[in-house]
């Protein structure tokens, strides 16, 4: 695997994705979701929301680090408050 | 009776995903690699965060062709989806001409992307081309290798002969789905042309044309190969978009960090719009 030149930063944060939708799949088949309207302007699923909140975060993280010099720590941990905020109330 | 739950059915999926990861996933997870290294060969590659990332979203360069790209893909839809309805409007619709309008329609389509730029590369030119020399005739000055207008309208125009033909191809099987009974009680109701299209067949055709809309606009936030056969990028930057701006940057200046993780920018660019293009579809299908 010494080609994809892989660094601890981004297998971590593919791990956490790989971990995140492996928990996801295991929540929907414990207890399978609905669709349901929250503060979104669609109706969406477990799954949408997630994709909205990781979208949403990536969105942030250019925002940050292109607009402004704070550090990208900073992106991280709204990202965070974003995906919490759209599983819970989107 | 109680509704059978079978995910053994996933299973299925499992080659699909196999083709998709080795074909996909696995190189974008490379690009995401690169994207934060400034990396050379395999073994001198050195970690530097979100650096490339800051770089490429500050630079005036990829600005330029981002704006550029936008008005191009705005060009794009707005004169073919229009003109592809109009020509799928006026298509015959029974006898022998049917036949032969949809084929004259897919030739276009059948021409590989690098054909169409020569040929309109050819046909563009003021010294023997029949475009750029019957206008210069005409007394029109058009060059379209210095003239930035004259570039822009010819990159325009070709995308408009290569791809309006799908567009009108799919309206007109949009338009062909249309039960008769529609158009039986428009005659009833004395309905206008006018009403009738705006009333029965627009209505009819939006999924299509969500479709069409999608399909254009993806291809052509993406082109490449037509306006680099044909103007080069030029002139000036003229005609740069990003896929060649990137191009430059990965393959001319081998600025692979940079070159990564504008990839990545451009990738969660045309994720959203379409993703918001899924949304639109599925959405209008639920309330159906």
């Amino acid at each position: 695997m010494d080609w994809m030149a892989w660094t601890l930063p981004t297998a971590l944060f593919f791990a956490a994705i790989a971990l995140l939708l492996a928990g996801m799949t295991m929540w929907e088949l414990h207890s399978p979701g609905a669709e349901r309207k929250g503060f979104l302007p669609i109706d969406t699923t477990r799954g949408d929301r997630l994709f909205i909140g990781l979208l949403g975060s990536a969105y942030l993280h250019l925002l940050v680090v292109g607009v402004t010099d704070w550090s990208v720590w900073i992106a991280s941990l709204l990202s965070l408050l974003w995906l919490f905020a759209v599983m819970r109330w989107g | 009776m109680s509704k059978v739950h079978n995910n053994k059915a996933w299973w299925l999926v499992l080659p699909v995903f196999l083709l998709v990861a080795f074909s996909a996933i696995v190189p974008m997870m490379t690009v995401v690699n690169y994207s934060v290294q400034d990396i050379f060969d395999q073994s001198s590659r050195y970690f530097v965060g979100v650096d490339w990332y800051r770089q490429v979203l500050q630079d005036p360069r990829l600005h330029d062709s981002l704006l550029r790209q936008f008005i191009y893909s705005a060009c794009v839809l707005l004169i073919e989806i229009p003109l592809g309805i109009a020509i799928a409007l006026t298509m015959p619709t029974k006898g022998r001409w049917t036949s032969l309008c949809l084929i004259v329609m897919a030739i276009p389509l059948l021409i590989p992307w690098n054909v169409v730029g020569t040929i309109w590369q050819i046909f563009g030119r003021a010294d023997i081309g029949l475009l750029g020399w019957s206008l210069n005739q005409l007394g029109v000055s058009y060059n379209y290798a210095s003239n930035t207008r004259d570039a822009w309208v010819t990159v325009l125009v070709m995308d408009v002969w290569h791809w309006t033909s799908l567009v009108a191809l799919l309206c007109y099987s949009g338009l062909r789905a249309i039960p008769d009974v529609y158009y039986q009680a428009a005659r009833i109701d004395r309905a206008s042309a006018w009403a009738v299209f705006r009333h029965i067949q627009l209505p009819k055709l939006k999924s299509v044309l969500l479709i069409a809309v999608m399909l254009r606009f993806m291809d052509s936030f993406m082109i490449y190969t037509e306006p680099f056969v044909l103007t080069g990028g030029g002139p000036g930057n003229a005609t740069t978009f990003l896929s060649q701006t990137l191009t430059q940057m990965a393959v001319g200046q081998f600025d692979l960090g940079p070159a990564a993780a504008f990839s990545l920018v451009y990738f969660l660019i045309i994720l959203l719009v379409s993703w918001l293009f899924y949304t639109a579809m599925t959405h209008d299908d639920k309330t159906r």
